[in-house]
Order: structure tokens, then C-alpha cells, then sequence
């Protein structure tokens, strides 16, 4: 399959990025892995004037904390770097555990997450882990710099909020308020095929009880979901039996699954339970009895 | 060389030679000139005539493809012919002669690690990665470092043990 015809260019800076960006504005697309953009190129549903290959520019590549634990994620940091990543197994339970399921491992050395979160298939494991964490995405622009909530930054399926000029530099997750815990969990018939179900939990606890809990559900509906309710539900109280059977029922609540080939919209919804259960059970704070 | 002059109709006809890059194939350096939207894998099988490399699903799939990509496996049918200027691709033609296979290629031989063999140059570069980066891999380390190749033959257990054999060959010599 081959693409339709588009000019490319590989600018050597950011700044010359996005003179390219702003240049040419809905034209054009940012090439970064490519594990998205060119199967979408070579089926034609994607075909822009120019491609802007940052995969040159400097400065986009790293995983780095703050000192206050602000995690910062380059637009051209791969899904194998965090994989491999000593920081993430250290500190991030939650990214650590996501990134060795995200598609295969071949994709996976090209693929970015930044990428992935622009992409913004309601089935993309990433944007799950962010919204879990309160994360956000950097971009900039013809008028600077700006911060855009992951909960805000997808507006539908492939659709993103990045206007005209802009491109997405970072995702950011910011520092837990307490000891933090996670896991992601994912269904999926193959390595490499789609979530049937995946489910982020994310805790953040100090003296046995929940001070933050994020959980976000991939595959079960137009978008990422955040289970707000279920997440309300663990906030300011220990884990016990019933306070995770809450938060279970009220996330799957929160899934708005369709029935397709990886299965019913019942079985899917019975999933997001199933993995807030065991989501919950695999993090530090004990689940009392 | 300039790209296409070996190439197939369907080729020739992209050949507008807007970008010349450079790139190494095999230790080789090759300087090219391809359209923007020529994928990798095109360049490879239809430009330096390396048939070698086989396009399976096309759809990022099913991993026949591979090729390295300064050692790393990608799938060339997902990368753009351009972004490979000043890379360093290995193609499973570069992997060992027939005279001096590469213990991978070996391994593949010996335990009848292939049936079709259509899926084969990409499981074994795939396989050369792996021990490049891990000499000592458990047989969990060759399943999941495959696990990015699809092989609709051989249910993938003569493919492990010939992972495994290359693994011990080399720990040997």
C-alpha cells in the first residue's frame, strides 16, 4: 500500500518545527514513531500536504523526573525506553506496568507516547495511564507554550485538541501527594491487537487511606474514560471489601462498551469490574477485610 | 545508485527523485533517490533488489517485514524509505552466507524452525536482536521477544527451540 504523495521535511530544531507547523497549519502532520501515522497514511485515511519528521529534532527524547517527582515524558521518548526504563520500575508502578503491553515489542521501538496520546484511539493504552495519573500534555504554538488537562485533550475518536501550529512536546504526569501505587491491566486476544478491556488504577495513600485515586478505563467507549464516581468513591477511606466493590461496580458503570468481535458490551463491562478488583488488590494499601 | 533502476512498474512510476539520502544496507552505503512516501520495505525489495525481506500483513502486524534498524527490529513496513538517511539497516541478507550462516540461521536449519518460510527472516533478525542484547535468554525471553512476529506454520515451538539453540551455540563457541 502507498501512501498518497506529501512533501516531508525533517527540521533540526523545535523552533524550526514549528515555523514548518505554523507555515502550514491543517496541512500538516508531525511524524514521531510512526506506528500510527503511516498504517494511517497507507490506507489513506490520513493524507496531509507535509509530514514534519521531528524524529531530528534535539531535546525530545527523555523520561525525566523534577526534583519535587514530576515526570516528564519528550515527544520522542519510545515505548521501549520506558520499558526499560529504571526510573519507571523504581517509581512509576503504574507507567512500568503499561508500557510492556503496549502493541508489540517491534512497535514498541519506534512507537513514542506522546504520540500514542495524539493519536487519540479510544483504544490507545497511554491516555488511560494519564488520565489515571491527572496527567497533562505540553504543547506549543504560534502563541507559546500551553498545558492541556488529559482529561480535556481528547475530543472524540483521532480527534485531539492541539490547533493549527501546535505540537505536542511532553506529557507530564505530576508528583503524587503520597506514596504512590498502580497497576494497568489489559485484555487482549493477541499480543500486538487492541484492548478488548484495559483499566488504570492509580493510588496515591497516606496513612492507610486513599488521597488520591485515579482509574480510567481503554476500549469501552468513544474515548478514554475517567471513572470519576468510582474514584470519588476511595478518596479519604482505607481500601476494605466494600469500598472496592464500590468503586468496581461504579467504574463499570462508567464503561459505555459497545459488542463487537472481542466480545459483548455485558462481558466487556464484567471485565472493567474484574480489573478494578484486581487493579485495587495489587496496589500498597492492604484491602482490610 | 539511483533508486528504481531494478525496480518493478509499479515503482518506477513514484520515481520522482525528490530526496537523495544515504544510507548502509548491509554494510553497504547506498545513496539513493526515493519519493517522500516510499515505505522502507519498498525501498529494500524493489530499489536494492533484497527480496529477502517480505511484506505480510502490511498492516504493522505480522512482523515479516523486520528488518534492524542500527540493531534495533522495525517493521519496514512502517517506516518511511527517507527516515532511514544515515541509519544503518541489517536485512536478513546481511545476516550470514551460505557458507557462514549466523548461528540464528543455524539454529533455524537444525531444529526446522520454518515451514513456509515466508515469516522466517523476520522471526530470525528478531532473534539476532535478542541475543545481541541478552546472550542468556530463558525460553519466556524468546516468546515475548517474538511476540511481535506472526508465524501461521509452526505454532512457534521449533522457533523457540531454534532461538534457544542459536543462544547456546553461542555461549559455547
Amino acid at each position: 500500500m502507498y501512501p498518497s504523495r506529501f512533501r516531508y521535511e525533517a527540521p533540526r530544531s523545535l523552533d524550526e518545527a514549528r515555523a514548518l507547523l505554523v507555515q502550514h497549519g491543517d496541512e500538516a502532520k508531525v511524524l514521531a514513531g510512526g506506528q500510527s501515522l503511516v498504517p494511517l497514511l497507507k490506507l489513506r485515511f490520513a493524507a496531509p500536504e507535509l509530514l514534519v519528521d521531528i524524529n531530528g529534532v534535539p531535546g525530545l527524547g527523555h523520561h525525566t523526573e523534577d526534583a519535587d517527582g514530576t515526570l516528564r515524558i519528550g515527544a520522542l521518548c519510545r515505548h521501549v525506553d520506558l520499558e526499560r526504563s529504571e526510573l519507571l520500575a523504581a517509581r512509576h508502578p503504574l507507567m512500568a506496568s503499561a508500557a510492556p503491553l503496549i502493541a508489540d515489542p517491534i512497535v514498541r521501538n519506534r512507537g513514542t507516547l506522546v504520540g500514542s496520546l495524539c493519536h487519540c484511539d479510544p483504544q490507545g493504552d497511554w491516555a488511560s495511564v494519564l488520565l489515571a495519573l491527572g496527567g497533562h500534555v505540553v504543547a506549543e504554538g504560534p502563541h507559546g507554550r500551553r498545558t492541556i488537562p488529559m482529561a480535556e485533550f481528547c475530543l472524540g475518536p483521532f480527534q485531539n485538541a492541539l490547533r493549527p501550529g501546535e505540537i505536542a512536546v511532553e506529557a507530564v504526569a505530576p508528583a503524587p501527594r503520597g506514596a504512590a501505587s498502580g497497576t494497568y491491566l489489559k485484555l487482549e486476544r493477541r499480543v500486538g491487537d487492541f484492548a478488548t478491556v484495559g483499566v488504570a488504577v492509580a493510588l496515591e495513600t497516606a496513612g492507610g487511606r486513599v488521597v488520591r485515586a485515579g482509574i480510567a478505563l481503554t476500549g469501552v467507549g468513544p474515548n478514554n474514560i475517567s471513572a470519576t464516581a468510582a474514584e470519588q468513591a476511595l478518596v479519604g477511606r482505607p481500601l476494605t471489601a466494600e469500598t472496592v466493590e464500590e468503586a468496581a461496580q461504579l467504574a463499570a458503570d462508567a464503561a459505555r462498551p459497545k459488542g463487537d468481535h472481542r466480545g459483548s458490551a455485558a462481558y466487556k463491562r464484567h471485565v472493567v469490574a474484574t480489573f478494578v478488583r484486581r487493579g485495587l488488590a495489587r496496589t500498597d494499601l492492604e484491602v482490610a477485610a | 545508485m539511483t533508486y528504481g533502476s531494478t525496480g518493478t512498474s509499479e515503482v518506477r512510476e513514484t520515481r520522482t527523485g525528490e530526496r537523495r539520502i544515504s544510507l548502509t544496507v548491509n554494510g553497504e552505503r547506498k545513496v539513493v533517490e526515493v519519493e517522500p512516501r516510499l515505505l522502507l520495505a519498498h525501498l529494500l525489495r524493489e530499489g536494492l533488489a533484497l527480496r529477502g525481506t517480505h511484506l505480510g500483513c502490511d498492516t504493522t502486524n505480522c512482523g515479516a517485514c523486520t528488518v534492524l534498524l542500527d540493531g534495533e527490529p522495525v517493521k519496514s513496513c512502517t517506516m518511511l524509505a527517507v527516515q532511514a538517511d544515515g541509519r544503518e539497516i541489517t536485512t536478513v541478507e546481511g545476516l550470514g552466507t551460505p557458507s557462514e550462516l549466523d548461528p540464528v540461521q543455524e539454529g533455524f536449519s537444525t531444529e526446522h524452525g520454518l515451514q513456509c518460510g515466508f515469516c522466517t527472516p523476520g522471526m530470525m533478525l528478531t532473534s539476532r536482536a535478542l541475543l545481541n542484547r541478552n546472550p542468556d535468554p530463558t525460553e519466556e525471553d524468546v516468546r515475548w521477544a517474538l511476540s511481535g512476529n506472526l508465524c501461521r506454520c509452526t505454532g512457534y515451538q521449533n522457533i523457540v527451540k531454534a532461538v534457544l539453540w542459536a543462544a547456546d551455540k553461542e555461549k559455547r563457541s
